[in-house]
């Protein structure tokens, strides 16, 4: 199958919000729990996205008739759950723009791929006299890592500022950028305003002036649009599976190879090794050595089919599908006195909504929606910088999936309305 | 539903901003955090000579309800100690369903919190820096 290219920024003006799609994107009966739940109005897939059917199937098909540990066994069984893991990470891959899947390695989520990172290549090659650079609208999990790495090493930490509006301040990073600098790790998207980040300008930024690695958070940009890695210009993406209709507790990091075969392991243990002596051993091939004891074949299998069927909708029709509601939603937001919403034009936003309604606390709001059926999440979103940037304890963020259609943002609306009214 | 968990009389004790402020010269001053939900809670005692509250003030940067409680709790802090002020502490842990028995005033406002348990902290951290500054 044909690799995807990611030549045009999915903020591109090409890709219009479209009605046609809105009706297009009836996907909703797809989702057991949505199914299950008539009245529920989901608006939080930027913390955990819901399963579709066909992953719930998976997970239960892995387990009724391939189950046995991977790489373990000569019997035909464990074989067969090796080739289960071993495809599902070709599609994960071929779904993620990675012609070399070895490069993909499995694990627990964004979190643990950005720690791999910091704990792996960083240990090994960040000193004293080093700088590590991460911006201010970066996740505690694209932002503490670095922070620890840089306390640990005695290196530099720095941070790039963000423009009023919640952009990369670009000025500002080519300024902190220079020969010192050993890591560079950006958002690809804001968790917290949305914000699609340029990555091929910061690449090209940090190429420029640096000798750096450019590391890239993607957990929230693979469930949103159209990724490639081979063509996006950084040396690590991380992303989570369960962000992106997948299930909770596998993700990945992918690497350019040369660097991961440089890097020592992040964990050691079974699985891992080439050889083990009494005075040394040495470690496997890609992707294993990174995928120490027995892997999350089940999950990894769950993901597989989650991407399939991210695929079958087609990736540049789930981001005009969200783009196109998170416009809707913000013109009607947007008329209800004392909301402000937070972050760049909604054409520079994926599908997530920041706001806060006057003086209303978040959790305040947060609680008359739940009340209504409406799912959203409030407060510092994991991004306590990027808030102390705004003086803000907290926002009320809306954010969106293929599942999410017009009457999701008819109950957000009248929740609003109604906590306004409440509250004020 | 969520919605009666803001009955008038719970916004009505956060509107009322009792004590919100500081004191010029406390005796005694603290504050705590919730990090679950970024909820702040300052709380500054002027204590007289038997170490009894003669005068309490209290900053929140926190939802409605911990509001309402620290203006609940100010309202009736002054001439307690710090025993005075755990007795108060049983009527909010009744109100909101950790504890058996009826609540009293002012605190038996914070009923509907009963269903809420997310929330229930934000009723009791008002308590805690109170506590701490007493302690």
């Amino acid at each position: 199958m044909k690799l995807r290219r990611d030549s045009e920024s999915p903020g591109d003006s090409k890709i219009r919000p479209d009605s046609a799609f809105l009706a297009d994107l009836k996907v909703r009966s797809d989702f057991p729990l949505l199914v299950n739940n008539p009245g529920l109005h989901y608006l939080d897939s930027a913390a955990t996205s819901q399963k579709p059917r066909v992953v719930l199937d998976a997970l239960r098909d892995f387990y009724e008739t391939a189950n046995a540990n991977p790489h373990r066994g000569a019997y035909a069984l464990s074989v067969r759950a090796t080739e289960c893991y071993h495809q599902s990470r070709v599609r994960v891959a071929q779904f993620l723009g990675v012609r070399d899947s070895d490069c993909l390695i499995f694990t627990r989520g964004t979190t643990e791929g950005l720690n791999l990172v910091a704990g792996a290549w960083g240990m090994a090659n960040v000193s004293s006299d080093d700088e590590i650079v991460v911006t201010a609208m970066d996740h505690h999990a694209n932002f503490v890592p670095w922070q620890v790495l840089a306390m640990r090493r005695g290196a530099k930490f720095r941070v790039c500022e963000l423009t009023p509006d919640g952009k990369i301040d670009l000025d500002f990073l080519s300024g902190l950028l220079n020969k010192r600098t050993k890591i560079v790790a950006v958002s690809h998207v804001s968790n917290a305003l949305g914000t699609i980040n340029p990555i091929a300008e910061v690449a090209r930024l940090v190429r420029e002036k640096t000798d750096a690695i450019l590391v890239c958070d993607g957990a929230q940009s693979a469930p949103h649009f159209p990724v490639s890695f081979d063509s996006l210009g950084v040396d690590f993406y991380a992303f989570s599976g369960h962000k992106m209709l997948g299930p909770m507790g596998i993700g990945g990091l992918i690497g350019k190879r040369e660097m991961l075969e440089e890097m020592p392991p992040y964990q050691t243990g079974g699985d891992m090794i080439e050889f083990v002596h009494d005075d040394r051993t040495t470690w496997n091939v890609l992707p294993y050595k990174f995928e120490a004891g027995t892997p999350n074949a089940a999950n990894a299998i769950g993901l597989a089919a989650a991407v399939e069927y991210l695929d079958k909708i087609g990736m540049d029709r789930v981001r005009s599908h969200e783009r196109a509601l998170m416009s809707a939603a913000q013109e009607r937001l947007a008329a209800i006195e004392g909301l402000h919403v937070y972050g760049p034009p909604a054409s520079e936003r994926s599908g997530v909504l920041s706001f806060t309604l006057g003086d209303v606390h978040p959790h305040d709001l947060a609680t008359i929606l739940d009340g209504e059926g409406v799912c959203i999440r409030a407060g510092h979103h994991c991004a306590q910088p990027l808030m102390d940037r705004f003086d803000l304890d907290g926002t009320t963020r809306v954010s969106m999936a293929p599942y999410n259609d017009n009457t999701d943002i008819d109950a957000l609306l009248t929740g609003v309305a109604h906590a306004a009214k409440t509250l004020r | 539903m969520s919605d009666q968990l803001y009955q008038e009389r719970i916004v009505a004790l956060a509107k009322a901003k009792n004590g919100a402020g500081k004191l010029a010269s406390p005796t005694r001053s603290a504050r705590r955090d919730n990090p679950l939900c970024g909820d702040r809670v300052t709380i500054d005692v002027r204590l007289d000579d038997k170490g009894h509250i003669a005068e309490i003030a209290h900053q929140v940067r926190g939802c409605l309800l911990c509001q309402a409680s620290a203006s609940a709790l100010s309202s009736i802090a002054v001439g307690r100690d710090k025993a005075g002020i755990a007795a108060i502490r049983h009527d909010a842990e009744k109100a909101i369903g950790r504890e058996d028995g009826e609540a009293a005033e002012p605190f038996a406002a914070f009923a509907p919190v009963k269903s809420h348990k997310s929330r229930q902290e934000c009723v009791l951290l008002p308590f805690e820096a109170l506590a701490e500054a007493l302690s």
